[in-house]
């Protein structure tokens, strides 16, 4: 088999071709997604919590 | 009935989070592996159908995300019930997480059958038993995801989730056996018979290297949502304090 056969697909490369292209974006978006929400996850807890951090300190200063 | 406590040990949200993040790895690779030898074996080594040319090797991706579309929504289903009848929050979590990867299944599933529809059948869509209640399972998975984003507390958006997932399950083996009970275009079952399966060898191998694929993606992606989901949710424990600390 060529490689211009195996892009041919026997007539149905439109066909075959957009549902493995399909497919492979799909799975790709579905798996890079979590990846990115942890990430910006972590990037807003550490804000949070520096936020906090800072506020206890001003908190034990007022007492002072 | 009283689950033994090892069980709750183990799904406490710091325990699944641990596990987990060393479980996704062991799957991820092998999955990886096996997709290359199912594409190779699938678009390479496979021969070209006798009936349908070339076109047929479409199913290598349409059946393994059909199978996916019901068996992810099985898992939903149960884990929601666990959440529902043992309050484990974890289940709750998972059946969340499930339910887009499910969602995107059955859509794959629907559009490469479509596509495999309209050079084999001459059309896009017919509405046929097995055409139609592969739709609805879209349908109940958005519903799902839609009613699960409508309701703040996160414990009522479980159990509502899981209460419509739980009645959603009569549509499975609805899915399953509609090629037996009516008469439709979507040919009968091939692999998941008790007869021989009715496929070549040649064809069968990169089907079952994609099929197990798929469950090893759905695997490592429901666990890396839930364990983000999971960060979301404990920010004040100490424990993800210290995870966010650690991260660079």
């Amino acid at each position: 088999m060529s490689i211009s056969e195996f892009f041919h697909m026997g007539g149905y490369a439109v066909y075959v071709w957009s549902s493995y292209g399909l497919a492979f974006v799909v799975m790709l978006a579905i798996f890079i997604k979590p990846v990115l929400t942890r990430k910006q996850i972590i990037r807003e807890l550490r804000m949070k919590y520096r936020q906090q951090e800072r506020q206890q300190q001003d908190n034990a200063q007022a007492e002072n | 009935m009283k689950l033994p406590a090892i069980v709750h040990k183990f799904s406490s949200p710091r325990n699944f989070y641990v596990m987990s993040g060393k479980l996704i790895p062991w799957f991820a690779w092998p999955c990886l592996i096996l997709l290359v030898a199912g594409l190779y074996y699938g678009l390479i080594e496979a021969p070209a159908d006798y009936q349908q040319g070339e076109s047929y090797r479409i199913i290598f991706i349409h059946v393994p995300s059909a199978w996916m579309s019901m068996m992810i929504y099985m898992v939903m289903a149960i884990a929601g019930a666990i959440g529902l009848i043992w309050r484990i929050k974890m289940a709750d979590i998972v059946a969340s997480a499930s339910a887009p990867i499910g969602a995107a299944f059955t859509f794959l599933a629907l559009v490469t059958g479509s596509l495999w529809g309209k050079p084999m059948w001459g059309a896009w869509w017919v509405w046929d038993a097995r055409l139609t209640s592969e739709l609805i399972l879209l349908f109940l998975y958005l519903g799902f995801i839609a009613l699960q984003a409508s309701i703040e507390d996160p414990r009522n958006a479980a159990r509502a989730g899981a209460v419509l997932a739980l009645v959603g399950v009569v549509n499975i083996p609805i899915i399953h056996y509609s090629v037996e009970w009516w008469s439709t275009l979507h040919q009968g079952a091939t692999i998941t018979k008790l007869d021989k399966p009715s496929i070549h060898i040649s064809m069968l191998i990169p089907l079952l290297l994609m099929a197990v694929a798929f469950k090893l993606y759905y695997a490592a992606s429901v666990l890396m949502r839930a364990r983000s989901e999971l960060l979301k949710r404990e920010q004040n424990a100490r424990w993800v304090r210290e995870i966010v600390a650690n991260e660079s």
